[in-house]
């Protein structure tokens, strides 16, 4: 027995180990943080209380970096997983192809935000600016990420392209996982195809909407990559009376503080991000499985 | 009987709006026609780069939708990749490979060991354990990013082995983020191994250490895809965690690292930007033609997980 204990023990510690220095002692280390004026450069850091947190909600930049990532979440929440749940049903039909497109949508999904921000940057600024001049349509002549008004809407897009592909292989096991004989009998029955989804498809994956509602929700509130190669928060705008970065989201704005020695208060913003997600997180969570049980 | 089960018998149209005789086949033309659509929707952005990769600075901004006049500029632009003197790709490439596989290593084995031993304590401290490394989950890397680089430098001089900007050292940081997930996967596969195989090997006298090397971990075999492509991905176009431990512009290097140097410094020079991009692709593409099947699979699995 005494074998077992000391193997336990061995088994455990380098993945204990692990953890306690990367993210625990980091974690307690960055709750104090926000409490200093820590600016990464002194090696002291001494202690201001709330004052941090008082400021944050008084600043332009932060509320304005919030809103639009609130906005930025909800648009990719939506878009998101009514694309991958079409995607779902195609390369799950009968189509000859459909293991090909399956591989096809997915591919996306591997190349990594940093390249992608940069591919699209060339598709918003040279491309679609050269299809508009060419055949004379006036909205594409200028980029949409020079527009304040539409560059979230092109975060968004780049965004669906890269994260679709996923979320439909979670819809794709989900669907495949309902017995083929349920959508049989109902066709039968004559039930047509879009009723025949909504009463008997979409129920029977509620599980597969609660994984997806939640993994789009947080890669959205966290998305950093994109945003810094596709606009790197631009363009300017204004809010609340002051210059703010149009584009900027949460997670660049925290990169932005800290990147300007502001470390404390770059510490504080990430402990919001950090509540802010775990509340939403949790009331979405709550609500889709009483939804669950319901349906 | 119904309308869709006459049709599908071959009897009259039932509908007069229906164009063909079979609505089934309409709909499957319409089905095809769609997803033909959204397919080359989704691969215009990949055809641009190629395309763009095989032109000349000058060429692009004349005509950034042409096709390139001479696709052997795509070897030109390559080449003034590889020869860069300010990004060393190459290195940076080389680099990203040994990071990202003995990341995988490590964190397989380190967390099925973990996993093992905490599905088979049935112990409160084992839930406890499973159910910190769970919840550590919901951390965002931003609030841990700053704070772990300086005591990544304190540990590093505590132990005498240098962390930041070394392999060691992010690896070690890669164990750490990736034991939650991975140790989350591993406890749900192994609570369904039978605990009667370890049991009668433990009778034979059979040690610890041997039941799990020898028994327990070849049975880990199709969740251990799983765990390796999830991380997989995630490690090698991950780009804030080698920025903040390896620098910028230090003597390790990862691609993402490599591509956002680029095209800091050849800005708006997008037959360079959009190539190196092509380059960082095409690893990736490669590597999923060969193992297509296990990465959709894994993903799967991971995703009902």
């Amino acid at each position: 027995m005494n074998n077992k204990r000391i193997i336990n023990i061995l088994f455990l510690l380098p993945v204990v180990f692990a953890f306690l220095m990367i993210i625990v002692v980091p974690f307690f280390f960055g709750l104090y943080y926000s409490f200093t004026d820590w600016n990464g450069i002194s090696p002291t850091a001494n202690f201001v209380g709330l004052r941090h947190y008082a400021r944050l909600f008084t600043m332009p930049n932060f509320l304005h970096s919030f809103v639009i990532t609130v906005a930025f979440t909800l648009i990719n929440v939506i878009l998101v997983n009514v694309v991958s749940f079409i995607l779902s049903l195609i390369v799950t039909s009968d189509l000859r192809l459909r293991n090909f497109y399956r591989a096809g949508f997915f591919v996306p999904y591997l190349i990594g935000g940093i390249v992608l921000g940069y591919i699209w940057q060339f598709l918003f600024n040279n491309i679609l600016v050269s299809v508009g001049q060419n055949l004379s349509i006036g909205i594409l002549q200028t980029s949409f990420l020079s527009r304040p008004e539409t560059v979230i809407w092109a975060m968004s897009t780049v965004n669906t392209w890269q994260y679709a592909g996923y979320i439909m292989l979670i819809y794709v096991a989900s669907i495949q996982s309902i017995p083929a004989s349920l959508m049989e009998a109902a066709e039968v029955d004559g039930a047509p195809y879009l009723s025949r989804i909504r009463h008997i498809l979409v129920p029977m994956m509620a599980n597969a909407f609660t994984i997806s509602l939640f993994l789009t929700l947080t890669h959205s509130f966290k998305q950093f990559d994109m945003n810094f190669t596709l606009t790197n928060g631009g363009p300017a705008n204004r809010f609340m009376g002051a210059p703010v970065k149009a584009s900027q989201l949460l997670a660049m704005n925290i990169f932005d503080t800290a990147t300007a020695n502001k470390m404390a208060e770059a510490q504080a913003k990430a402990v919001v991000l950090f509540v802010t997600l775990v509340v939403v997180a949790l009331i979405q969570v709550a609500v889709n499985k009483k939804k669950e049980v319901e349906m | 009987m119904s309308q869709l089960a006459k049709a599908k018998a071959g009897s009259v149209p039932v509908n007069p709006l229906q164009i063909g005789r079979n609505p089934r086949r309409t709909w499957r033309i319409v089905l095809e026609i769609f997803t033909i659509f959204l397919f080359i929707l989704f691969m215009i952005p990949f055809a641009m780069v190629v395309v763009n990769s095989a032109k000349t600075s000058r060429e692009i901004i004349y005509n950034a939708m042409a096709l390139p006049s001479d696709w052997g500029q795509l070897w030109t632009n390559i080449s003034l990749i590889f020869n860069n003197p300010t990004v060393d790709y190459f290195g940076a490439f080389i680099d990203s490979v040994a990071i990202t596989v003995i990341s995988l290593l490590v964190i397989v084995v380190f967390s099925s060991m973990a996993a093992w031993v905490l599905v088979r304590s049935h112990k409160a401290w084992a839930m406890w354990i499973f159910m910190i490394f769970v919840a550590a989950m919901v951390i965002p890397f931003q609030v841990l990013m700053y704070p772990l680089v300086r005591w990544m430098r304190v540990l590093g001089d505590f132990i005498g082995i240098r962390l930041l900007g070394t392999i060691p050292g992010i690896v070690f940081a890669y164990l750490g983020f990736g034991s939650s997930l991975s140790i989350f996967i591993f406890h749900g596969f192994v609570k369904n191994i039978p605990y009667e195989l370890e049991e009668a090997a433990t009778i034979d006298g059979c040690s610890q250490q041997r039941i799990f090397f020898q028994i327990v971990f070849p049975l880990l075999q199709p969740i251990i895809l799983t765990v390796l492509i999830l991380n997989g991905i995630w490690i090698w176009n991950d780009y804030l965690l080698p920025l903040l431990v390896l620098g910028s512009n230090g003597v390790v290097q990862t691609i993402p690292i490599a591509v956002t140097a680029f095209a800091g410094a050849y800005l708006k020079q997008w037959d360079l930007i959009l190539t190196s991009a092509l380059l960082a692709i095409i690893p990736v593409i490669i590597l999923y033609l060969f193992a297509q099947r296990y990465i959709i699979k894994g993903m799967v699995e991971g995703a009902i997980k």
